[in-house]
């Protein structure tokens, strides 16, 4: 499937290390890799043209540094280029007037009832009285999504009776935030089709009646080449100050994002992470720069990992490996902390050069694997799981036994701990790993 | 992070709508508190009667009314309309320059613009336009792109029917996606064709995540006149469907359609579930062949594939559905999905009234997009 862009350029102009410039051939077989990766992550075409023409003036005959080949080279320019064109616009998310009035616009579908709750947890978490405003009359049961949602925060929700027009859901959901002394107002507004004329005047009228201060365009990261004329189209139609990105806990990579930003100059405000009300995240450009060349996403798998390790316990485990004391206990321990962090094939992920591993890993996590693994160390007694080497026949059985395991399945696992260990001794030993992370 | 249901009691009481009439279309907010009410009766009390046929009748009446009257759905000049409406002047000048003879090299470049414009993907414009300049056949550049382009498609029948496995057993229909593609509104179209063919309809509520699923499905069950199994919030969905199963075999039922909640393609314990919904199926009612129908929002990119394929390997995909072709984009990943996998578009979405769901037209389709 998609191959990592630095993947591609390795291939294509890693044999041109050792030279000291790159030429004007490099870079038309570079700008070829380059165009392909960025259309098959749904940047916009006309986005990908002038992105490659300006790329294209700042590679040719730029000096490839001595740490770095032709290809890495290539990779980083590409990278600092995107990651100034999402860096563009102002990220902060603007909270004048009494009260605040944050709307949220969109296509059908883009996640906005979910992002209203998640804006809404945010605004409470930074000291704010939020009410969720319900302006979509037409989706069957889109006001009780609302409300059940609010009812799970502990927050009002404001909805009007049926038959009230639009706008005046609007007035009266800022009269009634007024009324209740509340000072952010989260409006949620129906989906609709930038070809809908009537719904695209409709929600003009609204922002007019209630003058936002943030208007955000929610999209869902998934979207292909139509994101720019979407974006456009809501631009026209309401004072777009800002986009919100959804669904990005999935494999899509975002372009969409990366073109909006380019052609409208909006800046990308919060990232949608997750189905539950905490799955908010605020944009970092330089991640999603990543994400869409497919380098991985190092920084975030850093935070959630130290949001999920105990680092006494991290570093109580590397001690033992460096002493060679590493227990079958503590890898029980170990596959607890993994287990933590989230899905393994989408920790693998943010790895660098680990993205095509990670279906394989995830395909070992579904299986059941890691599960197994834990439940044979489980029907060990402690003393086995110090010493592994005392396993005979009887004691193998046992454990098969009463871990629900083929006996064949203990033998495994034994014989693979084993090899680990010897794997430590040699990193004590400072040789280099051979081969483990490699291809 | 590995897990965001908590499976509650299977058990609850399976709770029925009603039939009723085309007043609710405009009381839609009344009639939700109204069902609800019916909802606590059912529960408290068990079952709620099945509809008589009067009341089918009467559902079918105002069902005649709204939908157009060819009966089987408009005709798919309405597609071609649809989508056209977003197209701009770009492809006639194509079209212009293409109908001069031989075109040029930029002119085919624009060509692959076209269809990359149109999310076939990048590497897939290029190999269908490669194809349409090596194709001799007089029938000129045009018509090499559309066949080049129909050519992805997969064979299919006029007029797709889901499968029953015998007269006195309904078809079930397994409704799939990830979030936001319009599922449940895509359900509710469905209900209303087979309603206006005479046919009864059962649907089952196995979205129990979202808030306010059940009651969306619920609104489209009023309106459409079909009743609807479902469990309370957060219920295990395949616990919903093995009750919705034994109902439309026990009552008789023609179609069973069953909603399932929105899911991202990678979450690998969501896809699960998902899998054992099918299971579910598979066991109570051997020989049943679900169709599993994959609704895929037109404005997807390039994601769509990897979508279609993950769903396709847990459920094994019977059909497509292509939402929100009335919006301004064209839904070329059908194509890579459709050479992909094998499996077929079916209907297409084109609006929000619940006549707005067409039977796929090859011609009209790839016509809409390159014509």
């Amino acid at each position: 499937m998609f191959d990592a862009l630095s993947e591609r350029l390795r291939r294509t102009l890693g044999s041109l290390t050792g030279r000291g410039r790159i030429s004007e051939a490099d870079v038309e077989t570079a700008m070829r890799e380059v165009r392909l990766a960025l259309l098959e992550a749904d940047v916009n075409f006309k986005v990908v043209k002038d992105f490659t023409a300006r790329v294209r003036e700042r590679a040719i005959g730029a000096d490839v540094l001595e740490s770095l080949n032709a290809g890495q080279q290539v990779v980083k320019i590409v990278n600092e280029e995107l990651t100034t064109l999402l860096s563009g616009g102002d990220r902060t998310l603007h909270l004048a007037g009494n009260p605040a009035v944050i709307a949220l616009v969109g296509l059908q579908g883009s996640g906005k009832t979910t992002t209203a709750a998640k804006l809404a947890r945010h605004i409470v978490k930074i000291g704010r009285r939020p009410l969720l405003v319900a302006a979509d009359p037409y989706r069957p049961a889109a006001i009780e999504q609302l409300v059940t949602l609010g009812a799970s925060l502990d927050l009002p929700v404001f909805a009007a009776p049926a038959g009230t027009p639009v706008p005046e859901i609007g007035r009266l959901g800022i009269a009634y935030a007024r009324h209740e002394v509340r000072d952010t107002v989260i409006l949620d507004t129906a989906g609709r089709l930038t070809v809908d004329e009537v719904l695209m005047a409709e929600v003009t009228e609204l922002m007019h009646a209630v003058r936002p201060v943030e208007t955000l365009l929610v999209i869902d990261a998934m979207v292909g080449q139509e994101a720019v004329s979407v974006a456009q189209a809501f631009a026209a139609a309401v004072p777009l100050t800002g986009l919100v990105l959804t669904k990005i806990d999935g494999d899509a990579r975002g372009g969409a994002a990366l073109s909006i930003s380019a052609v409208t100059g909006l800046p990308v405000k919060f990232l949608g992470t997750g189905e539950k009300t905490d799955a908010l995240e605020p944009f970092h450009p330089d991640r999603l720069a990543g994400r869409i060349l497919g380098m991985g996403d190092v920084l975030t798998l850093i935070e959630r990992a130290q949001d999920a390790f105990d680092t006494t316990q991290a570093e109580k485990a590397a001690a033992k490996i460096q002493s060679g004391s590493f227990t079958l206990e503590d890898m029980l321990d170990q596959l607890q902390q993994v287990k933590k962090m989230g899905p393994l094939g989408q920790v693998m992920e943010m790895i660098p050069g680990l993205g095509g591993m990670a279906r394989q890993a995830q395909e070992s996590v579904d299986r059941g694997d890691l599960g197994r693994t834990e439940a044979i160390i489980r029907s060990m007694t402690s003393g086995e799981r110090r010493d592994p080497t005392i396993l005979n026949g009887s004691r193998r059985r046992r454990i098969a036994t009463g871990s629900g395991a083929s006996i064949v399945e203990v033998n495994r696992l034994v014989k693979q701990f084993a090899e680990m260990q010897k794997l430590m001794k040699q990193l004590r030993g400072g040789r280099r790993l051979p081969g483990v992370f490699g291809r | 992070m590995f897990w965001r249901r908590r499976p509650t009691e299977p058990d609850q009481p399976a709770d029925e709508g009603r039939v009723s009439d085309a007043a609710i279309e405009a009381q839609l907010e009344a009639e939700l508190a109204e069902t609800e009410d019916a909802r606590t009766t059912a529960q408290a009390g068990g079952e709620t009667p099945r509809p008589t046929d009067g009341q089918l009748d009467t559902g079918r009446q105002a069902l005649q009314a709204e939908l157009p009257a060819t009966g089987g759905g408009p005709a798919d000049g309405d597609l071609v309309a649809g989508v056209a409406r977003s197209r701009g002047g770009f492809v006639a000048r194509l079209k212009g320059l293409l109908g001069r003879g031989d075109p040029d090299a930029a002119t085919w470049e624009e060509v692959e613009e076209t269809l990359i414009a149109g999310d076939v993907g990048a590497a897939l414009a290029l190999e269908v336009v490669e194809r349409a300049r090596r194709r001799r056949d007089g029938a000129g550049p045009v018509a090499a792109v559309r066949s080049e382009l129909t050519a992805l498609l997969v064979d299919r029948e006029a007029g797709w029917v889901p499968h029953r496995a015998g007269p006195g057993s309904p078809a079930i229909i397994l409704v799939v996606g990830v979030n936001g593609t319009g599922k449940t509104t895509t359900i509710g179209k469905l209900a209303f064709r087979y309603r206006a063919e005479g046919q009864t309809v059962l649907l089952a509520a196995g979205d129990t995540f979202r808030a306010a699923a059940i009651e969306q499905l619920r609104a489209w069950g009023e309106r459409a006149g079909a009743p609807i199994v479902a469990h309370a919030p957060g219920a295990d969905p395949a616990a919903v469907v093995y009750d919705a199963v034994d109902a439309a075999v026990a009552r008789r039922m023609d179609v069973l359609i069953v909603d399932t909640a929105g899911r991202l393609h990678t979450k690998s314990n969501l896809m699960d579930e998902l899998a054992k919904m099918r299971r579910v199926i598979d066991r109570r009612l051997p020989g049943a062949a679900p169709e599993v129908l994959f609704v895929l929002d037109a404005t997807t990119g390039q994601n769509g594939l990897a979508q279609a394929r993950a769903f396709h390997e847990s459920t094994g995909l019977t059909g497509i559905i292509l939402t929100k072709l009335d919006s301004t984009a064209k839904g070329g990943i059908v194509f890579a999905i459709e050479r992909a996998l094998g499996v077929p578009v079916c209907f297409v979405g084109v609006g929000e009234k619940v006549g707005d769901l067409l039977p796929f037209d090859p011609t009209a389709f790839v016509g809409a997009l390159f014509g």
